[in-house]
């Protein structure tokens, strides 16, 4: 019998968005020299002016955090950060509809992933540190680690409000100030974090959002007020910013591409398999550092699995991200659209064969179907880069020895997966992956508590959990200072 | 037929694939639907160790991640449209039951006027479930209406009686009328890996139901883990199951929204492996209309449409009827209505 | 006294207040005493505040029994939801700031201030607690290097069910900090009171019942400590015992008593409940285990 979901669109009533947008530097909304538009990637809609911060505007907020990180939030037992870190926590929970609601709006993600996912990870993730603020000196890096000074942070679009949690969170909690720059699309989560920040009566300057492009996110990682430097985004720009910081002395933590391999092996849980692989590449739309782009996936099961995975792809719905019942949403940019068009007609071109579900596109906005390339090798453009959109190539393996090499051969080594029955095998492969995130039996697992980030390319440093802390606590001395003079 | 060859351990009795032999997808003969017994089959349950290497080679079941699935699934959003015609579907696909000490003849013919005319311009339910001793009550009631009788059987919930004994319950419920029969597997002899006696005595009732369509009840709440959720509904199937059924209700847990994700799974699975559908029904704990609803979109996404029958798919409650039809009411005249509204059987 | 009276017990002009029934606090309800019997409460001065209720050996029994059907929800809850549920405590002592700073007062005397600060820094010990939920096992675990081809761990787990003696002085800042370290792992506590000044912890009953906290995970009985206290020493299914509220004799019996089923003895030195309490009492209701698994295809 036919059956489909009747439209069931969240209310666009919970958020009310300014027709513009200052930038947030010590405490307060200031307006800046020049303006932007954020669109709504689904619908091409503007839903907002924000401020575009230049040289000066930077320079604003990072005196700003300097001023209270010395005169404030340095000196504050760390109890007392803690209960702002709590407040804010608690905040985000409150206000998690809210939140959901216009990250979906600005990002294109479905709003089950951002009120499931993105949303409560956040608090989660504020929750977390606010416990580690008074106890800092159990954290196994000295019996009073000092913090940093002033961070500069510079996030990407992908989750741009659980990338800020990431990043604002432990900073805070270890007692530095942070200067934010949330992606030029998706700025709007940050401001409105902002006015958490204000409804939490955090001192002023403790946290600073400036919006702009990457020049502005240039002139933050580049200004000499910064004790600190994380970034969050490509390889490209990761290893730009390596340099600049290896003259200059700061302290970097770098999280970066990825090219995942999720393996599974002849004796998998089939279904919850399937369930991974999907969850691996296709959750927000592909737009995640550590997806699951690449499935090694045993010969001798290969046509079967395949066959499931097709079954279960068709069953995917693409469309309106504010439809509670949206798998998939909208690619983030028209830049990033042309970006996996690119890759996918590579895939073509190198002789790998293409295949999508029956699946009508929304006439504006911007989308891409969920994709997957079988007869793909390692020496394909699709097998190397990272594409970042809803695309999974597929390869075949005949041992676990093979798959293991396979899966380490890239630059990358961000995160990777593995699926089967067997305990040890796990282990055994968890072992020798080059991987920083290895999930057996599941995949895009995230928690405030679990260290995340990668080997080689993928980046410097570990965001969450004891290790994550380390990146804004002063536990090296100067001259062991990566890039140190 | 291309059944699992016996003997094959390990992945080579999955679903899903065509075997003996590789064939391309797509290029899977439909065997007869008529056939239910063959040769391939015979060999895989010609022993216990036969069927242990079939139904332990059958693929694992993650327990977290088919719960997330579960999970997932449930914030499903119905609504306007689509809702109305969940609850009408979820109506139509109940078994309305009473297996109460206390039954009487009474109480079976006020359940089966229910069953006929639920009210508020409601569809038939499925069919009426009750004790075999009252199936001819209920199919004196419902003789000429679309409402099916069904009747539990083979000493029902426990099971635990002489194979003669079960036959004799089997045959006077179908004597009595019974359309359909829910029968009990043995669950000591499937968690102590006798599952040739499982399988025997599931054949053994399939005959003797005659016309009659068999449910076997798995009673998952008793069997453990999800593995053993998929191998008991395929040794079911392998026996000669019509439907695979969740619980007796007299069991906590009763239906799960997991253990019917499990269940629809190998259904859907063994239509591939062998072209024919077998039923699933969810039975004890489903009280809400957005519980039946949850179900339904849990066969919608896993086994898909064409499980969206009753014929397919069942619902074994009692109160869940009440719960459907206040809901009804609510989405026809747009406010909340209550129990004084809806009648008491 | 006088503002303290206005909270708890007295009068404003031309009202007769209502006054609480102090009873025992066990599997989320509050039931009396099974035995029927209460004792004189007073307060620093000596007036009369309240008759609170006598447990005994049959109430500290069913609180054994009330804590161990608790265990398994409450050891099985994520690590971040149990460390939610303290942070709720703290948050809802916090609204009820005026009337617990009137009530140790009433109990321990002393100066409005000094009580107040006693109450503010129960606060923040189930906030600093509240923050231990998920990490304790990432300080006090461990991934094991050992010769072979196994993969070998350890985690810390609760013990399970604890008997705590809280301590007779500090009411309510020393009764915080006793029950927060066992239960934030997971443990369920049963609590025997201050038996002078029972009343804070009575009201605390009533904070933890409306903090989401499950029933039975902390159950707090009133009463003679020398008499309830052996019963709890000695029951086999309790797993661990703070002996700090009993007096020096009574404490080495209870340590003695403890050894037939090898409880967890908790006797630490007389601490300042003000100070930081590190992680001694937190561990000592901790199991350490270790899991080896083998590596290889």
């Amino acid at each position: 019998m036919r059956f489909d979901y009747a439209p069931a669109p969240e209310s666009r009533s919970v958020v009310s968005l300014r027709d513009s947008y200052g930038l947030f530097t010590g405490g307060e909304f200031v307006a800046g020299s020049s303006v932007f538009k954020t669109i709504s990637p689904a619908s091409e809609e503007v839903l907002a002016e924000v401020t575009h911060a230049g040289p000066e505007d930077v320079d604003r907020a990072v005196a700003a955090a300097r001023h209270a990180y010395e005169r404030t939030w340095s000196v504050m037992p760390g109890k007392e950060r803690g209960k702002y870190l709590f407040r804010i926590a608690r905040l985000i929970q409150e206000r998690a509809r809210e939140i959901a609601v216009l990250e979906t709006l600005d990002n294109g993600k479905p709003i089950r992933e951002s009120r499931d996912v993105d949303i409560p990870l956040a608090a989660a993730h504020f929750f977390y540190h606010a416990g580690w603020a008074d106890k800092l000196s159990y954290a196994g890096f000295g019996p009073s680690p000092r913090p940093l000074g002033v961070a500069g942070q510079v996030i990407p679009w992908n989750f741009p409000l659980l990338m800020l949690a990431w990043k604002i969170a432990p900073a805070l909690a270890c007692g530095n100030t942070v200067v934010l720059k949330p992606a030029e699309t998706t700025p709007l989560t940050a401001l409105l974090f902002a006015e958490i920040c204000q409804q939490a009566d955090l001192p002023p300057g403790v946290v600073n959002v400036i919006t702009g492009d990457g020049a502005t996110g240039h002139a933050l990682v580049a200004h000499p007020g910064i004790d600190k430097v994380a970034f969050t985004g490509s390889t490209e720009v990761g290893k730009e910013i390596a340099r600049m910081c290896a003259v200059s002395g700061q302290r970097v933590t770098l999280e970066l591409g990825g090219k995942a391999a999720n393996i599974v092996f002849d004796d998998a849980p089939i279904d919850q398999a399937v369930e991974g692989i999907v969850n691996g590449i296709f959750f927000n739309q592909g737009h995640v550092c550590c997806a699951g782009s690449r499935l090694l996936v045993q010969e001798s099961i290969a046509d079967e699995l395949m066959e499931s995975l097709r079954r279960r792809m068709s069953r995917l719905r693409l469309g309106d991200p504010l439809d509670k019942n949206t798998d998939i949403g909208a690619v983030n940019s028209r830049a990033q659209l042309d970006k996996i068009r690119i890759f996918a007609e590579s895939g073509v071109a190198d002789g790998a064969e293409r295949w999508s579900p029956a699946c009508p596109l929304p006439d504006r906005g911007f989308w891409f179907p969920p994709t997957v390339f079988t007869g793909v090798s390692q020496a394909h453009r699709i097998a190397q880069e990272e594409i970042f959109g809803p695309v999974l190539s597929v390869l075949t393996f005949r041992t676990p020895d093979e798959a293991v090499a396979k899966a380490n051969n890239t630059p990358y080594g961000l995160s990777a997966g593995v699926w089967t029955d067997k305990g040890s095998l796990i282990l055994s492969v968890a072992q020798r992956l080059r991987a920083g995130v290895v999930w057996a039996n599941t995949f895009n697992r995230f928690d405030p508590a679990s260290p995340f980030g990668g080997y080689k390319e993928s980046g410097y440093g570990r965001e969450g959990g004891r290790h994550g802390l380390e990146a804004y606590l002063d536990v090296l001395g100067p001259s062991d200072v990566l890039g140190g003079q | 037929m291309n059944a699992p060859a016996a003997g094959r351990p390990g992945h080579a009795a999955r679903p899903g694939s065509s075997r003996p032999g590789p064939s391309p997808a797509g290029s899977r003969v439909v065997p007869d639907e008529s056939t239910r017994h063959t040769d391939g089959m015979n060999e895989v349950a010609a022993s216990d160790a036969s069927l242990r290497r079939f139904l332990h080679g059958l693929p694992g079941v993650d327990e977290a991640g088919a719960t997330a699935r579960a999970g997932m699934l449930a914030t499903r959003s119905v609504k306007t449209d689509a809702k109305r015609q969940a609850i009408d579907l979820a109506i139509s696909m109940i078994d309305l039951t009473t297996l109460e000490g206390q039954d009487t003849p009474g109480k079976v013919r006020a359940l089966c006027a229910k069953a006929r005319h639920p009210g508020f311009g409601a569809p038939p339910v499925a069919a009426v479930c009750v004790y075999p001793d009252l199936a001819g009550v209920a199919a004196q009631q419902l003789r000429g209406t679309p409402v099916k009788v069904a009747s539990v059987a083979t000493s029902f919930p426990s099971g635990r009686a002489a194979l003669d004994v079960k036959l004799a319950d089997v045959k006077s419920a179908v004597a009595a009328g019974a359309d359909e029969v829910d029968m009990v597997i043995d669950r000591g002899a499937f968690l102590s890996g006798r599952y040739r006696a499982v399988y025997e005595e599931i054949a053994a009732v399939r005959i003797a139901c005659g016309g009659a369509h068999l449910k076997v009840i798995l009673e998952t709440g008793e069997l453990g883990p999800l593995d053993n959720v998929r191998r008991a509904s395929w040794l079911a199937m392998l026996a000669g199951a019509d439907f695979i059924k969740t619980s007796t209700g007299k069991v906590s847990p009763a239906a799960t929204l997991p253990v019917t994700l499990v269940m629809l799974e190998a259904v859907r699975d063994w239509r591939e492996a062998t072209g024919r559908r077998i039923g699933v029904k969810a039975a004890g704990g489903i009280r809400t209309a957005k519980d039946a609803i949850r179900y339904i979109v849990l066969v919608h996404e896993t086994a898909g449409e064409d499980w969206l029958d009753a014929r397919y798919f069942r619902l074994g409650a009692s109160s869940l009827l009440n719960d459907l039809l206040m809901q009804r009411d609510r989405m026809e005249t747009g406010r909340y209505s209550g129990p004084d509204y809806v009648t008491v059987d | 006294m006088s503002e303290v009276s206005e909270v708890a017990v007295s009068t404003e002009a031309g009202r007769i207040a209502v006054r609480k029934t102090y009873k025992l606090y066990v599997g989320g309800a509050f039931p009396r005493s099974e035995s029927g019997r209460s004792y004189v409460v007073t307060d620093s001065s000596g007036g009369f505040l309240a008759n609170a209720a006598l447990a005994s050996r049959k109430d500290a029994r069913d609180a054994v029994v009330a804590a161990r059907k608790a265990f398994a929800g409450w050891s099985g809850a994520t690590a971040y939801n149990r460390g939610q549920v303290l942070y709720r405590i703290a948050e809802v002592l916090e609204g009820r700031r005026a009337q617990f700073a009137a009530e140790v007062r009433l109990a321990a005397g002393g100066s409005r201030a000094r009580a107040e600060a006693e109450v503010d820094a129960a606060i923040d010990r189930w906030v600093w607690y509240a923050g231990w939920a998920d990490k304790i096992a990432q300080v006090r675990g461990s991934a094991n290097p050992v010769a072979g081809p196994y993969f070998n761990f350890s985690v810390p787990e609760p013990c399970g069910v604890v008997a705590v003696l809280a301590p007779q002085d500090s009411v309510l800042l020393g009764l915080v900090s006793v029950i927060a370290p066992a239960i934030v792992s997971g443990n369920t506590c049963v609590v025997v009171a201050s038996t002078d000044r029972p009343l804070p912890a009575v009201t605390l009953g009533e904070v933890l019942a409306t903090s989401d906290l499950p029933g039975g995970v902390v159950n707090i009985l009133t009463g003679q400590v020398a008499e309830i206290a052996p019963w709890l020493a000695s029951h086999m299914d309790v797993n661990a015992i703070d002996v700090t509220g009993a007096p020096g004799a009574l404490a080495d019996d209870m340590a003695v008593a403890a050894a037939d089923n090898l409880k967890r003895v908790v006797r630490l030195p007389a601490t300042d409940w003000q100070g930081e309490p590190g992680l001694d009492r937190m561990v000592s209701y901790l199991e350490t285990k270790t899991v080896w698994h083998p590596v290889g295809s």
